[in-house]
């Protein structure tokens, strides 16, 4: 594990504030650049606006296994619109200039990593303004040789339902920032119902590590958002925005609706 | 050859071929592949298990395949005497089903009742849904819509075997969206299914499962050539889509110092980007996707030669064998 708590780190003290203050983090998922990046620059803020405490930026990429057809649409139009990984760091550093201070994580697979540059690829990040690295398809036995976690790029490692419990340790182990737990096996998508066992295994990662557990994968409405802020730290809607700016686009309705759909969901996980 | 020095016939622990292969997956599916990779490896130490398969091979999929002297060919083009390898007179039409069969019958020792392949001209579809018929399992093809209109015979042929037969309508609708839309089924479903990929590909153990399957032919061409020859062959030519025919051939002749292997792309239209399918035509640089580390079109380059023309019309590449984990 890596913390250092004596630097400020906008992750780590958002998690730490919410914990004294005994609420829940609501994170948001969007894909940068979808459908511009001029959108997402006026998003970023607005879902902060709307209750997220903390966001999620997709890197687009062509092949997001991990994903569903709806984010995997997301990353398609992303990817018309001409964007690209130095595109979304730009983003980035323009957010903070404009002084928006929501902690940022990018969320996208190794390969436009791995074409960027590797090595570069982490102080960039880091000059840019994001605080953390969420790599889908990089597991730390790969992630050990190919991109050692350790800096103020916190790693968020994500656990799924079929990761065996002595997998479970290592894993957490390499982690920084929170762990991401996949609330079902599948890809992204939103979803009816939740998964039975989700309590119990929010319960045992707790156990496992100090880190926060955000859980994510399928959830879209307040009551199902309420439910799990009840078990674990943070709550992750992704699908169901990344849905909404398909049906919206470039219109002026996406802004208003956007904030509208996850003003309910944010007031059900603060107040879980 | 100096790049055959480099090739390590076997992966390490975590599935690396040297700097190649590995398994770059999301995380629901790391704890499945390391029960198929643990599994295979028992199954390969079971004398029923290698019986089956045997047995499967010579009654069922038509193993030996004759090694054929091309008189006519020979002829035509006027130099090396030129002998096919007849992978096209298997069950079905195509080397797919070697590896089809042995997945298949390992997927039923680990207890799944569903599986699921992606297909792109849609043999290793028909092979996959043939061992599934055979085995009265359920089946899902993946194909995409774009394949699925160009190749509607393979499509019905799927169809009456049994299979199900889904089009995928992402992106350029072929073989790279239906391979994303197979995985993301069984990251859905794994517990329940197997997913027989088509070549050596994707992440670890598939690349080295794929290749034990169909390193039969090259056992059986090294064996035929020495009868009909008492020599080894100069050259071997494979063509290479993933490459699991070319690396079935090649495995048996890689420490063969005087056979040269030359595998061959596919050059569409011409070598400008988007015009063709060779990945190891402009240079040393690869990425990582959909499991496993290896080269992809439109990257630069350097491991293979400089383009060779061999024999009339067709031009040729060369590159380490282990381009095809």
């Amino acid at each position: 594990m890596v913390l250092r708590m004596s630097l400020p780190h906008r992750i780590d003290d958002l998690f730490a504030r919410l914990k004294k203050e005994k609420r829940k983090a609501l994170v948001a998922y969007l894909v940068a650049g979808d459908p511009d990046l001029a959108t997402t620059a006026r998003l970023v803020p607005a879902l902060a606006e709307a209750g997220a405490d903390l966001i999620e930026l997709g890197i687009p990429f062509s092949d997001p296994l991990a994903d569903g057809i709806v984010n995997q649409l997301g990353c398609q139009r992303a990817l018309e619109s001409g964007t690209t990984l130095p595109g979304v760091l730009q983003l980035v550093s323009q957010l903070r200039k404009e002084k928006c201070n929501v902690p940022l994580v990018l969320f996208t697979y190794y390969n436009p990593v791995f074409a960027f540059g590797r090595e570069k690829f982490e102080a960039a990040a880091i000059r840019a303004g994001a605080d953390g690295l969420l790599l889908l398809d990089l597991p730390p036995e790969e992630a050990a040789h190919d991109l050692p976690a350790g800096g103020d790029l916190r790693r968020i490692v994500l656990v799924a339902p079929t990761t065996p419990e002595a997998r479970v340790r290592s894993l957490v182990s390499t982690a920084s920032g929170f762990v991401y737990y996949v609330s079902r096996e599948g890809v992204t998508g939103m979803q009816q119902t939740l998964p039975a066992t989700l309590g119990e295994k929010v319960s045992f990662l707790k156990k496992s590590t100090p880190l926060p557990i955000c859980v994510g994968f399928g959830i879209s409405t307040p009551e199902q958002a309420g439910q799990v802020a009840a078990l674990a730290d943070g709550v992750v809607v992704g699908s169901a925005i990344v849905d909404r700016i398909a049906k919206l686009g470039r219109s002026p309705q996406l802004i208003p609706e956007i904030i509208n759909f996850l003003r309910p969901i944010a007031q059900a996980v603060h107040s879980a | 050859m100096s790049a055959k020095n480099a090739y390590l016939p076997v992966p390490d622990a975590s599935g690396h071929f040297g700097a190649y292969g590995g398994r770059y997956v999301p995380e629901t599916l790391v704890a499945p592949l390391e029960e198929l990779g643990a599994e295979f490896e028992k199954a390969q130490k079971d004398p029923a298990f290698l019986h089956e398969l045997k047995e499967m091979r010579r009654d069922f999929t038509g193993r030996p395949t004759p090694l054929y002297f091309a008189e006519r060919l020979t002829q035509h083009c006027g130099g090396a005497k030129i002998y096919l390898k007849r992978e096209d007179l298997l069950h079905t039409g195509a080397h797919k089903i070697n590896n089809a069969l042995g997945q298949v019958i390992l997927a039923r020792r680990m207890g799944k009742k569903r599986i699921i392949a992606e297909t792109g001209a849609g043999q290793h579809g028909v092979a996959t849904a043939t061992m599934a018929a055979r085995y009265g399992m359920e089946c899902i093809i993946y194909m995409g819509e774009e394949d699925m209109r160009r190749q509607a015979l393979n499509v019905t042929r799927m169809r009456l075997l049994g299979a199900k037969v889904v089009g995928v309508t992402a992106g350029q609708k072929t073989l790279k969206e239906a391979v994303n839309e197979a995985m993301r089924d069984w990251v859905t479903n794994v517990r329940t299914t197997h997913y027989v990929l088509g070549t050596a590909y994707g992440a670890h153990p598939y690349p080295y499962m794929v290749r034990e399957f169909h390193k039969v032919i090259g056992e059986e061409a090294r064996a035929q050539m020495m009868e009909r020859e008492e020599g080894l062959p100069d050259v071997i030519c494979a063509c290479v889509g993933g490459g699991s025919n070319a690396i079935g051939i090649f495995y048996a002749f890689l420490n063969d110092e005087n056979v040269r292997l030359v595998g061959v792309e596919a050059g569409g239209e011409g070598i400008k980007p988007g015009k063709h399918a060779a990945r190891v035509f402009r240079g040393e640089s690869w990425g990582y996707c959909r499991g496993r580390s290896r080269f992809y079109c439109r990257m630069r380059m350097g491991r293979s030669n400089r383009p060779t023309r061999y024999r009339r019309g067709w031009t040729m590449r060369r590159w380490g064998p282990n381009i095809v984990t």
